[in-house]
């Protein structure tokens, strides 16, 4: 017994780039086999590969609830998946002390023509739980998705919602010792997500060790007193949640105001268009970090390859706790319906000042034609920027200083009248 | 003296009885595993629970979403029965070992088609589940285990069928009747044998799912259904049983109509059944690692 819950070491996790398919053919493996026999077994090309997760080391204390944060791709899926046992390390090995369940996904086999409390047993058993445990807690479990009254409809017939708090409510009713949880609590309207993150800390009090990953921070900061900061598969910063997240946050990490790709093999697109560039600027100037108050420009630049294809560039905002702010599209009359030849293109929109709330806002581009709809690129995590509040007074805040929670904060008009 | 010596011992006592009652905390060790891995039985024996929820799954949702329902375990036996009686049996005059040829092809259709249809089913019961591959731990084998063994409800509707034909024909079974389960069984060990190949075999290359449909077609023919093995001499009729489903179709037939007894036959299907669980049960094992990355 080493009083550790989970000791991580020098985990790894090797994938081959360049397969497309994840699966292959006979045809492919019998040629693949043809020239080993004419190489006389060597490669003749190193395959290239990507390390989703490099020489990751940590260890958790029984008890300790601990985030996982970092940018889309940084690994952390992908470590939960390994600590899982969905998928084995390439290098490394990791020990975990107590009964392990996992929840990587809401509703995790479901099945749309059984009923819920057929539903509720068979996703119980995929997940873990025993027979026996499932009929002690069935009752607990229906109470807590409210789903009362249509415990013998199928789900199929269940709304969305419905669905996901009867999903959510069977693994969050899991006894595990060493919990992992993947983004699993964007789920439902407000009132609900709020009642699993009360149930997600009930979690932590029962002295469960809990590992979450999550992009919302605000969760991560109430339900962890530690969250592990990972990028580029490697673990970048280990501590106090306040810290690690507000480091993540004030550096945009790996995303910046600015991104360029300077060779257009690897630049995002296909035959038609590449991008090249996303850029956000205020005054002129390049900036991470720009006034609520004043305009902000963002410059899409990308290279047409294929002639005689309408094309609309649109941007995707959405803000540090992963909610969608809104998306843009290119509204210039001039493009609008018109074929675009070969060439360089910029194309600019203007955000108004005083509009955006402060804080983190993601970018994400693509170029699409809309009629037939088809998605030429979508570049994730293009940009971001922060949007700094003043406290001088003329921006919506006025010249309260405390929290102005929201999305957006316009400057609007008052009138007063008075009797 | 004697009331300190009792405070001295009690709480050692404690120290030493709490591990042994308190249930003792699993450890997991994850690590890159390398060459042939161990079937790891006890898991699966762990996880039978699911594989009952899984089999009950199955069966359920089968029954819901047809329309005739559990009339295709019937009818699916029963049609191939009329059609191999019409051709075979009156046309071709195949002979039936003095059996009315009806019930002579359906005593081998009915263990067939509880084969024939766990192969579909196991074949494809990876790549269908690729969803709960990828999301959540459990041994896998639970999965093609799962599609084979719902079957059996469809088998013991046909044979309930079987028993009713046997009715009519006034064939009445024989004390050989006694072994039948023997023949299930060796029918369930082809059946998952072949299937965790046939599974694993998917995940890796999808071209699987083109063959099946041959290897079935292909396998009824090597199979005595439509006629019988005695049609061969010796020793090509035991060498014959090296596809385990001659030694299950003789074995029907003699448990239930009464013909020759199928002795070495039986043996070889059994031998070539074993073979083929243990091949494919490592097999599925080795190829296990990398399903979630490429399912």
């Amino acid at each position: 017994m080493s009083g550790l819950a989970i000791t991580v070491d020098g985990i790894g996790k090797r994938y081959a780039l360049g397969a497309r398919v994840p699966y292959r053919t006979f045809r492919e493996t019998v040629t693949d086999a043809a020239k080993k026999l004419v190489t006389f077994g060597k490669r003749s090309t190193p395959r290239e590969e990507l390390w989703a997760l490099r020489d990751v080391s940590f260890s958790v204390k029984p008890g300790e609830l601990v985030g996982i944060i970092g940018r889309n791709g940084a690994g952390k899926s992908t470590l939960l998946k390994v600590l899982a046992r969905i998928t084995e390390p390439s290098v490394g090995q990791a020990r975990l002390e107590g009964r392990l369940g996992s929840l990587l996904e809401v509703g995790t086999g479901f099945h749309p023509e059984l009923s819920g409390r057929e539903n509720i047993y068979l996703s119980g058993a995929i997940l873990g739980m025993r027979r026996a445990e499932i009929d002690r807690r069935f009752d607990e479990i229906v109470a807590f998705a409210e789903v009362d009254r249509f415990v013998d409809t199928p789900v199929k017939h269940y709304s969305s919602g419905m669905y996901l708090r009867l999903a959510f409510a069977v693994a969050a009713h899991l006894e595990p010792e060493i919990l992992l949880v993947d983004e699993v609590l964007a789920v439902g309207d407000a009132r609900f997500q709020r009642k699993c993150l009360d149930k997600m800390q009930g979690v932590g009090e029962s002295g469960r060790t809990v590992l979450f990953v999550s992009h919302n921070m605000p969760a991560i900061t109430r339900l962890c007193p530690r969250t592990i900061l990972l990028d580029a598969g490697t673990v970048l910063r280990d501590g106090p949640s306040h810290a690690v997240v507000g480091a993540y946050l004030s550096s945009g990490l790996g995303t910046k105001a600015a991104r360029a790709w300077d060779d257009a093999e690897k630049a995002p697109g296909n035959e038609v268009v590449r991008l090249r560039g996303v850029t956000v600027r205020q005054g002129g100037q390049i900036k991470d970090g720009v006034d609520i108050r004043k305009p902000i420009e963002l410059e899409v630049e990308f290279d047409v390859l294929e002639a005689g294809h309408v094309l609309t560039p649109n941007l995707h905002f959405s803000n540090s706790e992963g909610v969608i702010v809104f998306i843009a599209r290119d509204m210039d009359p001039a493009w609008m319906h018109t074929p675009r030849p070969r060439g360089r293109f910029r194309s600019t929109a203007i955000i108004p000042g005083n509009l955006l709330a402060e804080g983190t806002l993601i970018v994400g581009a693509a170029i699409s034609t809309m009629n037939p709809k088809r998605v030429h690129l979508f570049e994730q995590d293009a940009v971001a920027f922060e949007v700094m509040d003043t406290t001088e007074g003329d921006s919506a805040r006025g010249d309260f200083a405390g929290p102005m929670p929201g999305i957006v904060r316009p400057l609007l008009q008052w009138r007063t009248e008075t009797e | 003296m004697s009331g300190a010596a009792d405070v001295g011992t009690e709480p050692s006592q404690a120290i030493a009885t709490t591990p042994a009652t308190a249930s003792p905390v699993p450890v997991t060790i994850i690590e890159p595993s390398r060459g042939w891995v161990s079937l790891k039985l006890g898991e699966l024996v762990a996880y039978r629970e699911l594989i009952y929820f899984l089999v009950w799954r199955d069966i359920k949702v089968r029954y819901k979403q047809t329309a005739l329902g559990a009339a295709w375990a019937i009818l699916q036996p029963l049609l191939t029965m009329i059609v191999f009686s019409l051709f075979f049996g009156r046309l071709a005059k195949v002979p039936s070992d003095g059996i009315p040829y009806p019930i002579f092809s359906f005593a081998g259709l009915v263990p067939w088609t509880f084969f024939a249809s766990g192969l579909a089913q196991s074949s494809n019961s990876l790549v269908g589940s690729a969803n709960l591959l990828k999301k959540v731990y459990f041994p896998r084998m639970a999965i093609p285990i799962g599609s084979i063994l719902a079957g059996l409800v469809d088998f013991a509707l046909a044979f309930g069928v079987l028993l009713v034909l046997m009715l009519y024909y006034g064939i009445t079974p024989t004390v050989n009747v006694l072994f039948l389960p023997v023949f299930v069984v060796l029918a369930l060990v082809t059946s998952l044998g072949t299937g965790l190949w046939l599974a694993a075999l998917n995940v890796e290359y999808r071209d699987v799912r083109f063959v099946v449909p041959f290897i079935t077609q292909f396998w009824l023919f090597a199979t005595p259904i439509a006629y019988s093995s005695s049609l061969l001499g010796e020793p090509w009729r035991t060498l014959f049983g090296i596809n385990p489903m001659v030694g299950v179709v003789d074995g029907f037939r003699w448990a239930l109509l009464g013909t020759g007894a199928p002795g070495p036959i039986a043996l070889v299907s059994a031998a070539a059944a074993v073979v083929m669980l243990v091949t494919g049960a490592y097999y599925f094992r080795r190829m296990e690692r990398t399903f979630a990355d490429r399912v």
